[in-house]
């Protein structure tokens, strides 16, 4: 049987604020447990929330991003379950009037074509503590430090047909909230987690399958993991004749597969209600159109640009803009040199080669976006070519100096002293008299060919220093005789 | 409208209650009366009418994002029956 998988993801971004959503605490990844928690967090009797602003413009301004109408009027729910990392029996969240409402995405793929995927809604909630469950006299260690941290939830419509839409998808997210600064995208600290809906129906079949949902997967290499191993899961059910149960499940990456986390029978019953402790939020248009009109640059826009502005290609447009501090280091770099081409190409090449190396992010790069316009300079001016340019990069990275300091200790200047190359080709002429006789016998299409030994020598005796652009022509006259 | 008891120990179960035999009895009673006083109030016609989800006139008020709390961890855990390196403890609960 041919299926089609069908995917929705729920997003859940941790919102780069200083305290929490509903409550002065204190915001961060590692801190002492229970040392950034407050009495509304452990949800003391009495103790009333109160909405932070910036979590709410954060929340507006993904809004615009994805082309979402935005919730003008918006309320906050109780979603009722026990758990001890939740010491309020309930988690603050929204749902019948979230503060994003329906936008769409469109996702560029690895063969260049797009597609648009449908977001159904985002709204804001707290995030839970920690269970740690290691032995703690055989009992579960609670840390609230994260309870009550902002999250803005982000779903989307089951328009996902594949694995690799999926990650472009997230990918895509992930993009726009750090262009945005409302999330600093770090997914090993669990700043971006994402659940996936997955089901499987036969190609052309109108109805979806049911669908299991995967819960917590937080890297994108994981996401496409548990996507292809989940549709091998639920393929192999079906072909035998089985059926698939609506359930939770967790993807284990050092197994790769993925298990039930929840058995049916305790299926949720989350019994959601307004918050009485939390009036609605009324928006107005001109606070809604002043966060539009201030909005930075989004990474489609970006691209965009980069093609009109730079004259790059729709490929290398898009790696660029992926990510803001790649395109901003580009821009940088690229002031100086003013060849967007040879700038973008050192930027995707060398010194990506040397990050990845070092799994470096690029903000880490030892060489400065100024540093690497000055290397590219020299390589425009000819000063030295780009062969050589890649060995000073590697000085530069090694800490050894700036371009100009590193070609001037190595000595490294090409020559462009005419002279000086004439008397060294005069020399390979005459050490290479028989190569020299054979040129000149040739036809002028072989002579094409051959030249490349003449070029090779010449270089070789100048230690690569030699300008191919000045000895060219020269030695093509000398072999002429 | 009236309940049987089986719902009577579902509620119970989600808001981890335990329920004796003669509470959930009496529990299926006054809910059901609740629920009846409810079903009275549905035959209103409310066609038209948005739900309501709060019902002063006012909008929620927002807070600066500052950090107004600092570190209370002793307090805190001071309520709490048993701890150990700043963590709450509670029966071992298993995913």
């Amino acid at each position: 049987m041919n299926w089609e998988v069908v995917i929705g993801l729920e997003i859940h971004t941790q919102l780069s604020t200083k305290s929490k959503l509903f409550s002065g605490a204190a915001v961060g990844f590692g801190a002492e447990p229970n040392t950034q928690t407050t009495l509304v967090d452990l949800g003391m009797p009495g103790a009333l929330p109160v909405l932070n602003k910036e979590a709410l413009r954060m929340a507006v301004m993904f809004g615009h991003a994805i082309n979402a109408e935005i919730g003008m009027h918006s309320v906050f729910a109780r979603k009722n379950y026990f758990y001890p990392d939740l010491p309020k029996g309930y988690q603050t969240s929204q749902m019948d009037h979230p503060i994003v409402g329906k936008g769409y995405l469109d996702v560029m793929l690895d063969d260049g074509s797009t597609s648009r995927i449908g977001i159904t809604r985002a709204h804001l909630e707290e995030d839970a503590g920690k269970s740690l469950h290691e032995d703690f006299q055989g009992m579960t260690g609670i840390d609230l430090n994260r309870s009550s941290t902002p999250l803005l939830e982000i779903v989307s419509e089951p328009d996902i047909r594949s694995a690799k839409e999926a990650v472009a998808y997230v990918k895509m997210i992930h993009s726009i909230v750090t262009y945005l600064g409302i999330c600093d995208g770090n997914m090993a600290e669990g700043s971006m987690r994402c659940d996936i809906n997955l089901s499987l129906r036969p190609k052309g079949q109108k109805e979806y399958g049911t669908r299991t949902e995967i819960k917590n997967v937080n890297s994108f290499r994981f996401i496409e993991k548990a996507i292809y191993t989940e549709i091998e899961r639920q393929a192999d059910i079906l072909e035998d004749g089985g059926r698939i149960v609506q359930e939770t499940r967790l993807y284990d990456p050092d197994k790769n597969e993925t298990r039930s986390m929840r058995s049916k029978e305790d299926a949720n019953d989350y019994r959601y209600f307004p918050c009485p402790d939390l009036l609605p939020i009324e928006l107005t248009e001109e606070y809604v159109d002043q966060i539009k009109a201030n909005l930075p640059e989004l990474p489609n826009q970006k691209a965009a640009r980069f093609q009109e502005e730079y004259k790059l290609s729709e490929y290398d447009a898009g790696v660029l803009s992926a990510s803001r501090a790649m395109a901003d280091y580009f821009e940088q770099a690229n002031s100086l040199v003013k060849d967007a081409k040879l700038t973008a190409n050192w930027v995707m090449g060398e010194l990506s080669k040397l990050l990845n190396q070092e799994q470096l992010e690029i903000t880490q790069s030892p060489v400065s976006a100024k540093a690497l316009g000055e290397l590219l300079s020299r390589v425009l001016d000819n000063t030295i070519n780009g062969k050589t340019a890649k060995d000073v990069l590697q000085a530069m990275w090694n800490g050894e100096g700036s371009a100009d300091e590193i070609i001037e200790a190595k000595g490294l200047k090409q020559v462009t002293d005419t002279g000086a190359i004439e008397i060294m080709i005069q020399e390979i002429l005459d050490a290479n008299a028989a190569q020299v006789e054979q040129y000149r016998a040739a036809d002028p299409d072989k002579q094409k060919k051959m030249i490349g030994f003449f070029v090779g020598q010449v270089m070789k005796a100048s230690q690569g220093k030699a300008n191919p652009g000045i000895v060219n022509p020269i030695l093509a006259k000398m072999l002429k005789g | 409208m009236s309940i049987d008891k089986q719902d009577v120990q579902k509620i119970a179960h989600l808001a981890r209650l335990a329920l004796t035999e003669e509470d959930a009895v009496q529990y299926q009673h006054s809910l059901s009366s609740v629920l009846s006083l409810v079903e009275q109030m549905q035959s209103v016609n409310t066609d038209g009418v948005e739900p309501l989800s709060n019902p002063l006139e006012m909008t929620q008020r927002l807070r600066e994002d500052v950090v107004t709390e600092g570190n209370h961890r002793e307090e805190f855990l001071a309520n709490a029956p048993q701890t150990e390196a700043g963590l709450f403890l509670v029966p071992k609960v298993i995913d």
